[in-house]
């Protein structure tokens, strides 16, 4: 959350025109010529441009309604008289179970995909077999990336439906667990099928430059093509795969539509947290846009720290 | 309404199941002989198959088939056919299975009846000024949040490398919207262009201008739609013309700066044209982003039904599907969804091809 405070006062200031950060960059700028000036001036602009949602997000989630809201700016920091925590407490209570939710799939689906993703680069780079063959099978991984979902809902729905999955999952159901939590199971299968192609293509873009004289030297001396794996190129691709985690997760986490097929109600006890966020509008509170700010927030928070953290490995995740 | 939906919807998925109970006690004796028996092979039938191939031991086909396809064709199978075999089943074996859906009339709570084929639904579809609009503004959506989104990124990719000061921290706050969920950023933007109280009447108001209802107005909706997702994804094309302004050679840059070309001349004519790999690559990421554009229009109304004038063939097709229970109707709309997509995808992966990236 420092993060985001900082940005919060990155804003006023460019906004304002005083304080720490801008004079600073304006000394800096002392010395240099105009252009230099008008570069600097565009990209702080810029920055106000991309910064100004959320921070006004952020503030108005602070803010009481209806009477803080429709009487201070909306980028303005909530004045003593109209500062509430409360938002918070509902959001929290409404999106608790739905962040636990999410975690439940989101956590198990991207390091299944991301494991599954490097097998497959794995068999379709290293392994030597016949490019005439190797090829419509690539292709179709690759493609796979591209399609627009609408395209598999309907038989998604009637394959879930005809799964007898919930007769599988009894065991769970006599621990007490609700049934429907099914589609917790159905969510992250169906998004480690999804979530594979895009997997593949990252780490097939990092095996390809892994040097082939190890591998081959690997092999001459009777390593197996699965011992080459794990001894040699799991361990390598540590880096990978935390562009690759990052990335899946933040997709997975941030996806409604299946949620919304495979779980449908934001009632349900599985509902996903952005399932339940999505329906906050519909309640009495709809238009209560300081508790749906501190709900976009509170939904946001570990796609935030991860991009945070990890930010370096976001950008190369999504370069590729 | 939502809780007669949902209802509707479990009774649906129970009677699915029961059918389906009913089907496997009429051949329960085949399942245990033939693997492959449902005509859906699974993960797991994939395994045994697999194991089945290497597991025997018989050099005999492993020999065959490794002579057939290649030397490590039966060793690696183990790592990449399962991956094959659930992306296979679960995109190329449903959007077959889609397109025969989208041949029944199935609608309502009673499964698909597959004896009856034809093509009314894509008729019904080419009369319904609905999906013609939903058309129409999809490919706008595409076209115009895409061409907006890659101009935009490429300044500020120009900006960025700009040799400046705090580049990372610049770059960092540029791709930040991506890391958001559509139903986060809709939240935002639902504010932002609140009709009162929002940032974007406010800042038009000191200029005298509105206060306009962003939202509700049909002909304006659309266009506040693709200036919120170009907001969240500009980021994403300046990361990916970042990489490519870095790959290009010093040289290029000296040598446009010795023929004393100015610095607009110099990207214009020397290093925009090579960036054509980065574009189309950005471009096709881009179209499949707004094709998704599906959560932020469904979170903007909390429904399926988004604001007027902003229906796009994937809220048409969902909304078919889930709420009106047109479950043909909704599978033909998905196909002509697929075509337009293949469209693009199809040129761009053979492109890829022939260049040697795939």
């Amino acid at each position: 959350m420092s993060d985001a405070r900082h940005d919060e006062s990155d804003r006023a200031d460019s906004a304002g025109g005083t304080g720490g950060l801008a004079d600073r960059v304006r000394d800096d700028l002392a010395g240099l010529d105009g252009y230099r000036v008008a570069l600097y001036v565009t990209i702080l602009t810029m920055t106000v441009f991309f910064l100004t949602p959320i921070e006004s997000g952020l503030v108005t989630a602070f803010k009481t309604n209806p009477d803080g809201i429709s009487s201070t700016l909306p980028f303005a920091p909530p004045p003593p008289q109209f500062f509430t925590l409360e938002k918070w407490q509902t959001a929290m209570a409404a999106l608790g179970r739905g962040m636990v939710n999410s975690a439940l799939y989101a956590v198990p689906a991207t390091i299944l995909s991301a494991l599954l993703g490097s097998f497959a680069a794995y068999g379709l780079t290293q392994a030597d077999w016949r490019a005439r063959y190797k090829g419509p099978v690539l292709t179709m991984l690759v493609a796979g990336i591209f399609i627009p979902y609408q395209a598999v809902l309907v038989p998604l729905s009637q394959f879930w439906g005809a799964m007898p999955l919930q007769e599988l999952l009894t065991p769970l159901w006599v621990l007490g667990v609700p049934e429907a939590y099914t589609g917790l199971v159905e969510l992250t299968i169906t998004h480690v099928a999804y979530g594979i192609p895009i997997c593949m293509v990252l780490f097939r873009s990092y095996y390809r430059n892994v040097s082939e004289e190890m591998i081959e030297a690997a092999r001459l001396d009777g390593a197996t093509f699965r011992r080459v794996y794990r001894r040699i190129v799991f361990p390598i691709s540590t880096p990978m795969f935390a562009v690759v985690l990052i990335y899946q997760f933040t997709q997975i986490w941030n996806d409604l539509l299946f949620a919304l097929i495979l779980v449908s109600t934001e009632s349900s006890p599985a509902a996903p947290v952005v399932l339940i966020l999505a329906g906050l509008g519909e309640s009495m509170e709809g238009q209560d846009f300081a508790l749906r700010m501190a709900g976009a927030f509170i939904a946001a928070l570990p796609t935030l720290i991860v991009y945070i953290m990890f930010g370096e490995e976001f950008a190369e995740g999504v370069a590729t | 309404m939502r809780d007669i939906l949902s209802s509707v919807r479990q009774r649906l998925r129970r009677v699915a199941r029961a059918t389906r109970t009913s089907g496997d006690a009429g051949h329960g004796g085949e399942d245990g002989t033939d693997a492959n028996g449902g005509g859906d092979p699974t993960l797991d039938d994939g395994a045994v198959v697999t194991d089945g191939g290497t597991a025997a031991g018989s050099d005999g086909i492993v020999d065959r088939l490794d002579d057939r396809f290649g030397d490590d064709f039966t060793e690696s199978a183990p790592f990449w056919l399962p991956p094959f075999l659930l992306v296979g089943l679960f995109v190329y074996g449903a959007i077959a299975w889609n397109f025969v859906i989208s041949l029944t009339d199935y609608k309502g709570f009673v499964g698909p009846d597959y004896s009856d084929l034809d093509f009314e639904m894509y008729v019904r579809a080419i009369n319904d000024s609905g999906v013609i609009d939903a058309t129409v503004n999809t490919f706008l959506l595409v076209v115009a949040f895409t061409a907006v989104a890659l101009a935009f990124g490429l300044a500020l990719a120009i900006l960025i490398d700009r040799n400046i000061r705090f580049e990372n921290t610049f770059r960092t706050i540029y791709l930040l919207p991506m890391s958001l969920s559509f139903v986060v950023t809709a939240q935002f933007w639902l504010w932002m262009y609140n009709y009162n109280n929002g940032v974007v009447n406010i800042v038009l108001g000191t200029v005298g201008v509105g206060p306009i209802d962003w939202i509700g107005n049909s002909s304006l909706v659309l266009w506040a739609v693709v200036f919120a997702l170009v907001w969240q994804f500009s980021g994403y094309t300046m990361v990916v013309y970042l990489a490519g302004l870095r790959a290009i050679p010093t040289e290029h840059y000296e040598a446009a700066r010795v023929d004393g070309a100015s610095t607009l001349k110099m990207y214009w004519r020397v290093i925009i044209p090579q960036l054509k790999g980065s574009t189309i690559s950005a471009a096709i990421v881009l179209m499949v982003f707004a094709l998704k554009a599906f959560d932020f229009l469904y979170s903007l109304v909390s429904g399926y039904r988004p604001p007027n004038g902003a229906d796009i063939l994937a809220t048409k097709m969902v909304r078919e599907a889930y709420s009106t229970n047109n479950w043909a109707y909704a599978s033909a709309i998905a196909i002509i969804l697929f075509l337009m997509a293949l469209s693009i995808i199809g040129p761009y992966l053979y492109y890829e091809y022939q260049q040697g990236n795939l």
